[in-house]
């Protein structure tokens, strides 16, 4: 990893590292349950797992307020339970059925909640980048002091819609922090063999946005960071660049087989940088939680994600008539 | 408690695999994530992964072994010092129950002719102004902008420059740059920023200087704009407007001159007007404005400066969906709608002269589109020719022609007739560029084809 590493805990509480070590086993938990049930032929298409990737989504979401704003791409699933979505209602919507969050008309890929202000979930690569400068330009519209986070991945930043996005988010100063959630692979594509200079948090350069890596395995590195970026923006002076370096443990979707990276390079990464992991440690090292307080949150979680893949497995399938509804909201009548 | 460990679904299409390798052997114990074997399916070799922990009690499906079905049990997982369970087998599939397959829609003949909606816009003894379509379009903006704080306006030259086309004139000095927005020529970005801000609330107007540069936009417009509310089950949408200069001008070329009404109607989610005369492009972008989808709003260049009356009202509004007959007649229908409007009407005055009585439809919106005004005219004068500037194939007209066919065919005395543009790319020479274009007179020759004159 190329990025800075940080030592920076003095800001953390014990019960915030508690907090981050149940946010991220949950999204993991809950994505190995989904892998399960795609397996099982229980969730169909494509589906997308945020494993390896839970830092990124749970640090930044430490440093947000009520109101802010969230979009992302296609592998969603994280960004929802980070921010506080059911997870009962994200697996049924994985699964196709009428309890999931969009009745089951979205699928894995488009899932959204405005009572989170979670936007979506979007599957064409770039396209939320715009959408999420369109969240800020909303907000700075209505003055209201919120700030929109835009996730997308390194693939995404090579879509020429995320420079005019860019370029007009610093042109009006909008309030949006742009993650980069880099990965190091566009599906299949390694990116030294996309991208033509690998510092991809200096795009921003060409605009006057200011940007920094940042090391994507350490959730308080990103929380800091992303402490940083929010006050930037929500001071008024405009969009800021996060550069995230993560790693995804899993296939770009449930049927890639990977063959562009080896078996050791992931088993490297999961052994020596896992982010959970770290912060397990910091909790135990640091005498916060001992193995069977931490042993406790794991049952706690296993049992949450058991009851939401049950919810999703019983939930029906939605009505047929439903496959002619909310094509059209109803204008209101004068 | 023993697990089953199931043989995976590895793509979205796969039924059944080869058990290419065991990674691991009986009694080895495994953490979740560790691979546990390959398996090898129609198009590539996998790694499948241990969801739960726990050692490995049997191996049920020994490696190599080809045509292993999706879920069939292929090993047992035990805790630790747990005997394996008798008599696991092979188990069916825990998919969802197969649904029933939803009932097609079959368009029928009615069996009365369908009722439109007949009312006139306005009442008799409105008073009236003459007004450019421009103007009309200007007044609609800055009526709705006044009424809602939400409406912005944003675009290429639409504040300082008071719009390529002088449609915002004035614009910016009433509503200031925070509601009056000129872009970068930026049209993909733009129109996602205007797309993102109305998920969140705001009801953008989008102006792109001509629908040509829309394409540009084409994926925020289609996959961000027309199908959120679907996608979300309801919960958001993008109440906005997109509107500009559709279809062809003079002499602009290729690239400019293009009518993307057929396109934009295909799009369940959108919904799309295209007026001819200033009370239509007043009275319906306002309603396009309020309404709380996006709305494709097709202008024409050759129209703006075109007078026309329009109700001298406070608050003029046209429903979308409603068809307006600007002639009735007995010989032949011709449905229409935004600059073929012209056609039709100068053909229908030409055709009386010869004693043929034309009923001119004009459409007004292309989705919603009033097809019961055009079945009820057509069982009436058994025969119809459409007008439009589009191309032929995939046309607005060639839609029409199949909503006729199939809910008026047995009133059919001869076969619709679609006059279209022709089916080139705009030539920029003045004779090929006139020839190119539907003209009065092949809507002419269709009527006395459709009439048998």
């Amino acid at each position: 990893m190329a990025a800075k590493k940080s030592t920076k805990k003095s800001n953390t509480s014990a019960e915030e590292l508690l907090g981050f070590y149940r946010e991220m086993l949950l999204i993991r938990r809950f994505e190995e349950k989904a892998g399960q049930l795609y397996g099982m032929g229980l969730i169909g298409g494509f589906c997308h797992l945020y494993i390896g990737q839970e830092a990124v989504v749970v640090g930044l979401e430490a440093t947000t307020e009520e109101g802010d704003k969230r979009i992302t791409s296609y592998r969603d699933h994280g960004h929802m339970l980070a921010c506080g979505m059911d997870p009962d209602g994200v697996m049924a919507e994985l699964t196709g059925r009428a309890g999931g969050y969009s009745g089951g008309k979205g699928g894995s890929m488009h899932m959204f909640s405005k009572e989170k202000n979670f936007y979506g979930g979007h599957g064409i690569v770039g396209a939320q980048v715009p959408l999420g400068t369109g969240l800020a330009f909303a907000d700075k519209y209505k003055g209201n002091g919120r700030v929109s986070f835009a996730y997308f991945g390194d693939g995404a930043s090579n879509q020429g819609q995320v420079y005019e996005a860019f370029n007009m988010a610093a042109l009006w100063e909008l309030p949006v922090i742009f993650v980069i959630e880099n990965n190091q692979y566009a599906m299949g594509t390694a990116q030294k063999r996309s991208t033509s200079t690998p510092d991809i948090y200096t795009r921003g350069q060409a605009f006057g946005i200011p940007g920094e890596p940042v090391d994507g395995m350490d959730v308080l590195a990103v929380k800091a960071a992303g402490q940083k970026a929010v006050a930037h923006a929500r001071a008024g002076k405009g969009p800021y660049i996060l550069e995230i370096k993560t790693y995804r443990y899993r296939g770009h979707s449930m049927s890639d087989p990977a063959k562009y990276r080896t078996r050791e390079e992931v088993q490297r990464m999961r052994e020596e940088r896992d982010a959970i992991e770290h912060v397990r440690t910091l909790l135990l090292t640091g005498k916060h939680a001992t193995e069977d307080d931490l042993k406790a949150i794991d049952k706690d979680i296993k049992a949450t994600v058991n009851k939401a893949a049950d919810f999703a497995k019983a939930s029906p399938e939605p009505a047929l008539e439903e496959l002619w509804t909310d094509i059209y909201a109803e204008p209101a009548t004068a | 408690m023993a697990i089953e460990i199931l043989m995976p679904a590895l793509s979205p299409t796969m039924e059944e695999g080869t058990l290419a390798k065991w990674l691991v052997k009986e009694g080895d114990t495994v953490a979740s994530g560790d691979i546990l074997a390959e398996i090898e399916t129609d198009k590539a070799t996998m790694e499948f992964e241990a969801v739960d922990e726990g050692s490995i009690g049997k191996i049920v499906i020994a490696e190599g072994t080809e045509g292993v079905k999706v879920n069939a049990v292929i090993a047992i997982l035990v805790e630790e010092g747990e005997a394996v369970p008798d008599g696991t087998s092979e188990k069916a599939p825990q998919g969802a129950a197969e649904a029933p397959p939803a009932t097609p829609q079959v368009s029928t003949a009615p069996a009365s002719p369908p009722q439109p909606n007949a009312t006139p816009d306005w009442p008799e003894g409105t008073p009236m102004k003459a007004q450019t379509v421009r103007e009309a379009l200007r007044d609609a903006m800055a009526e709705e902008m006044r009424a809602d704080e939400d409406v912005y306006l944003m675009g290429e030259e639409v504040a300082e420059y008071q719009g390529a086309y002088k449609i915002s004139q004035g614009m910016l000095d009433e509503f200031g740059p925070k509601r009056v927005i000129d872009t970068p020529i930026t049209e993909h970005g733009f129109t996602g920023i205007a797309v993102g801000s109305a998920y969140a609330g705001l009801k953008p107007i989008v102006e792109f200087m001509t629908f040509n540069f829309a394409v540009q936009a084409l994926d925020q417009i289609i996959n961000s704009a027309a199908k959120t509310l679907y996608m979300s089950g309801g919960q958001m949408g993008a109440p906005m407007v997109f509107r500009g200069a559709n279809g062809a001008a003079a002499r602009v070329g290729a690239q400019h001159s293009q009518c993307y009404a057929a396109w934009f109607m295909q799009v369940p989610g959108l919904k799309v007007a295209m007026p001819y005369c200033a009370s239509d492009a007043k009275g319906l972008l306002k309603t396009a404005i309020r309404d709380p989808n996006p709305v494709i709003f097709l202008e024409n260049e050759i129209l703006y400066g075109r007078n026309f009356d329009v109700p001298d009202v406070d608050d003029y509004t046209v429903p979308f969906g409603k068809a307006r007959i600007w002639r009735t007649g007995t010989d032949v229908t011709i449905v229409s709608f935004g600059i073929g409007m012209q056609y039709a009407l100068e053909a229908a005055d030409k055709l009386a002269e010869d004693g043929i009585s034309a009923e001119v439809l004009d459409l007004r919106t292309l989705r919603p589109m009033d097809t019961g005004a055009i079945i009820r005219s057509v069982m009436k004068t058994n025969r119809c020719v459409t007008v439009e500037e589009g191309w032929p194939q995939g046309s607005v007209g060639s839609y029409i022609t199949s909503v006729i066919m199939q809910e008026a065919f047995d009133y059919l005395d001869a076969p619709v007739i679609n006059c279209t543009g022709k089916d080139v790319p705009m030539p920029y020479a003045a004779n090929l560029e006139k020839l190119a274009l539907v003209t009065t007179d092949e809507v002419i020759a269709a009527v006395k084809q459709v009439t048998y004159r």
